[in-house]
């Protein structure tokens, strides 16, 4: 079957609320295609999504999909994950969603590195509350809940999951639809916890990080002599806070994703109609 | 009871307090004797007062009782919290070379036993050894076949070396043989032995062992007083059959971790106690809305807040009953002893497949770290049944599929139980969400949408009311006028209260309540009956308040949950049609 899935059989038939020109949907189109790309199709994909607008993301894809509850997408996604390695896990997250009440489970899923992958909408605001800072905001970023602006640093998400450990550490801008989906594929194709922060511009409430903001800023790392698995090197452009980047900014081409470590390769779904074999010897422990 | 013995270790915490208890009553065990274990334990790691108490008896034992025979002192401090419980005929071994201990007073008329417990220790290779010396002295005591503690430490050290074994059963000897050598008393505690095998465990090894045995794969938790034991049992052993066990950051990772493995196919389960409950209870409202099967234990202990992390209650019923915003449809199943703690997370897991909802097993501290002995046939696996309810295969998809071949994982059945497809089953890809859905799983704020949804996750405890039996199991004279009603594990000891209040000529018909919700509907039984107790540790009472609801007379009800609020007229038309209405529900 996989040879015949086109992008679009991840399409679902419901249309997206987004807003007209939200960076979200250049985000999915990539996902889809990065999915439809390396071989996978609808019924062995599992997209996990948390909640705001980019938890609407399960609804406009086709898969088998759980939208949760708030920041906790991640552990969602490895639960599935592990429990049935056969599974293409993808987990979809705003900047609040995974950088505010989930941060402390984003670091954890970075070093767990389990094979999945997290892609994050990172538009630098609350859109579905209609326009408070979010970790990501600049420090002077005026919005309903910080007129004066947040008055404290943003986030550095890339800088987070590369002291966590990070095996692939990722950023794209969503409408760079060519570059995106290579990097979201990348990420899939990566044995162990495939991360890419999506600038994903809202139209409706950021007036700062705009198309024009990221067109003008980007710099492609593959423009550049930026060798992804030098760790040292990555290091210094993600702490480099006058420059936004995308591409692979660090992959661990050594690592080993959870399941291999812990030797899980058998789908758990597979149970016997009655307690396994072997089972009595748990009870003659106890004798 | 005859042959009813109460013996216990104490001293600080760090002493092996806990593993010396544990070889002690596996050498009972072992010998066919039945055992029952308590704790004496503080929230430390080092230092303080600990003990490990055990009682035993060619009878069953259920409970623990004000008295205690021997005790082994390690400290001075181990004498004085055990006054009330010692008496004139008791006996306590200690170290009186040491010099903490050699102004030790023994209360009363009791029997001091002063054993050079680390001298001798010393002599048979360690001073590590000491506990065991003081084992030796107590198979002594009680005329106990020493070859029984030499199989403990056998089970206990073996993998250790011989040489450990043969180290620690001279240790034994020698705290035996000093006895023999120094005292001529004729103590009154002669242990019989039986042919019996026992199996010895507790709640929470019974909770991992019962998983495992269910088909549960996945375990995700986070350490917490007292259901730590059951992620400890489980990790390396559910491995052996293809499972995992995940050490999550947080709890709320962890419910979401066993809900995603959930959702994947696998059973799944996570245990956690009060405080870990409380971060849980966003997720419940997603188990239950996303229609998952989930196994959730609550393994109690002394809230609220922190309270008393390593004392027993029973006070988190209100909790898993009504934890969550919004009406969630769930199980609460409460076994009421070690054993039961084996059966029913079985039972939970059938549950939460068959009606793909949270089953919370609502455990307790006092269980959870009992050991107790039990027939092997108690946890007899080629009993164990599996039902995983409504699953659909690849074949059976387009029986659910709607008119543009979209499968419906949230279909409306009479039974209110859907058709599940795993993720991988051709054709059925499906979103599954926490906002309200149709039968796609795609949200709605569709008002009959939102009434078919709601009643149809309804219908599946209404439907599991009929099919599964909520009975209470009955004891003591069926027909008393005295009532008594409990749950959870104070069954044990209001078993053996009735032989008490027999003695009084006191009769009692007792119904130990293993469901929580559903739960079986007592409201005849307290009719019937002159005085009716309800036996709980909380402070509210929190399962009568439940019992006193069951029973009033029933009223008529008038509901909206359409996510629209009332209108008067509308209102008023309603409560019209109820004032003329036959009907009352439950």
């Amino acid at each position: 079957m996989s040879s015949e899935v086109r992008f679009t059989d991840f399409k679902s038939d419901k249309q997206p609320t987004w807003c007209p020109g939200c960076g979200d949907f250049g985000t999915m189109n990539g996902m889809m295609k990065a999915l439809a790309n390396t071989g996978n199709d609808p019924d062995n994909t599992f997209v996990v999504a948390g909640i705001g607008c980019s938890g609407k993301i399960g609804t406009y894809m086709h898969s088998y999909a759980l939208h949760g509850v708030h920041g906790r997408a991640l552990p969602v996604g490895t639960g599935v994950k592990l429990a049935n390695p056969d599974l293409e896990v993808m987990v979809a997250g705003g900047d609040g969603d995974g950088y505010s009440i989930g941060a402390g489970h984003f670091i954890h899923a970075v070093r767990r590195n389990v094979d999945m992958t997290y892609v994050v909408m990172d538009n630098r605001i609350y859109g579905l509350t209609k326009g408070q800072a979010s970790p990501t905001s600049r420090e002077d970023f005026e919005t309903s809940t910080t007129p004066e602006g947040p008055k404290q640093p943003p986030v550095n998400p890339l800088a987070l999951a590369l002291s966590a450990g990070g095996s692939f550490i990722a950023q794209s801008f969503s409408t760079d639809a060519q570059r995106h989906t290579e990097i979201v594929q990348k990420a899939i194709e990566h044995d162990g916890f495939g991360f890419v922060n999506v600038f994903s511009p809202c139209v409706t409430f950021n007036d700062v990080d705009t198309y024009d903001y990221f067109r003008d800023s980007i710099v492609d790392l593959d423009e550049t002599d930026h060798d992804p698995t030098d760790r040292d090197a990555a290091k210094t452009k993600i702490l480099d806070a006058d420059k936004e980047y995308q591409g692979v900014l660090y992959q661990n081409e050594e690592s080993v994703p959870y399941s291999d470590l812990h030797g899980l390769d058998s789908n758990m779904a597979e149970i016997p109609d009655g307690a396994p074999e072997g089972a009595m010897d748990l009870v003659r422990e106890f004798y | 009871m005859p042959d009813d013995l109460n013996w216990a270790i104490g001293g600080e915490a760090g002493d092996g307090i806990d593993s010396t208890g544990k070889i002690f009553a596996q050498a009972l065990s072992r010998a066919g004797r039945h055992v029952f274990t308590s704790k004496d334990f503080a929230s430390r790691i080092r230092g303080g007062y600990t003990a490990y108490k055990i009682r035993s008896s060619t009878d069953r034992v259920e409970s623990v009782v004000d008295r205690l025979d021997i005790l082994v002192a390690l400290t001075e401090r181990t004498i004085d919290e055990n006054l009330d419980e010692l008496h004139d005929d008791s006996v306590i071994i200690y170290d009186g070379e040491r010099t903490e201990m050699e102004d030790v007073e023994i209360p009363g008329d009791m029997t001091g036993l002063s054993v050079p417990l680390q001298r001798l220790a010393e002599e048979a290779g360690g001073a590590i050894m000491q506990n065991i010396v003081a084992l030796g002295a107590a198979c002594e005591v009680t005329n106990f076949p020493i070859e029984n503690l030499d199989s403990a430490l056998e089970k206990k050290f073996g993998n250790k070396g011989e040489s450990i074994v043969s180290n620690n059963k001279e240790a034994a000897r020698k705290g035996q043989e000093f006895v023999a050598d120094e005292y001529d008393y004729e103590f009154d505690y002669d242990l019989d032995t039986t042919d019996n095998d026992y199996v010895l465990l507790n709640g929470d090894e019974a909770i991992g062992m019962g998983a495992i045995a269910a088909g549960c794969r996945f375990y995700a938790g986070y350490p917490i007083t007292p259901a730590t034991d059951v992620m400890e049992y489980l990790t390396g052993r559910i491995e052996q059959f293809g499972g995992e066990v995940v050490q999550a950051e947080d709890e709320l990772s962890a419910i979401n971790m066993a809900l995603g493995a959930a959702r994947a196919g696998a059973r799944s389960m996570t245990a956690t106690s009060g405080p870990g409950i409380d971060l849980m209870t966003e997720t419940f409202g997603l188990v239950a809305t996303s229609e998952t099967p989930l196994v959730i234990a609550d393994v109690m202990r002394s809230g609220p807040s922190t309270g008393m992390p390593t004392k027993q209650e029973q006070g988190d019923l209100n909790m898993t009953l009504y934890g969550g915003h919004g009406e969630i449809p769930r199980f609460v199943v409460a076994p009421t002893n070690v054993g039961e703690c084996f059966q029913k997370t079985i039972e939970a897991f059938n549950l939460a497949e068959k009606y793909q909802t949270p089953v919370f097993l609502l455990a307790d501290l006092s269980m959870a770290v009992t050991e107790q002995t039990f027939e092997p046939e108690v946890f007899d696996m080629d009993a164990v049944e599996i039902d995983r309810g409504k699953i659909v295969d690849d074949d059976e998809v387009e029986a659910w599929t709607d008119e543009r071949d979209r499968f419906q994982p949230h279909f409306s059945t009479a039974d209110g139980v859907s058709p599940r497809a795993l993720p991988g089953t051709e054709n059925a890809a499906h979103m599954s969400t926490g906002l309200e859905h149709n039968a796609l799983g795609r949200r709605t704020e569709d008002t009959d949408v939102r009434i078919e949804q709601v009643d149809k996750r309804n219908r599946k405890v209404e439907t599991a009311k009929e099919e599964e039996d909520w009975s209470p199991r009955e004891f003591g004279n069926p027909d008393s006028d005295n009532l008594v009603i409990s749950w959870g594990s104070n069954e044990g000891a209001m078993r053996e209260a009735l032989d008490y209040l027999d003695d009084e000529e006191i009769d009692v018909r007792f119904l130990s309540v293993p469901y929580i919700f559903p739960r079986p509907d007592l409201s005849d039984d307290i009719e019937a009956a002159d005085e009716v107790i309800v036996v709980e540790c909380n402070e509210s009472g929190q399962f009568a308040d439940l019992l006193e609801h069951d029973a009033l007379t029933r009223v008529k009800r008038v509901n909206k949950y359409n996510g629209v609020r009332f209108k008067a007229d509308e209102l008023a038309d309603e409560i019209e049609a109820a004032l003329q209405s036959e009907e009352v529900t439950a």
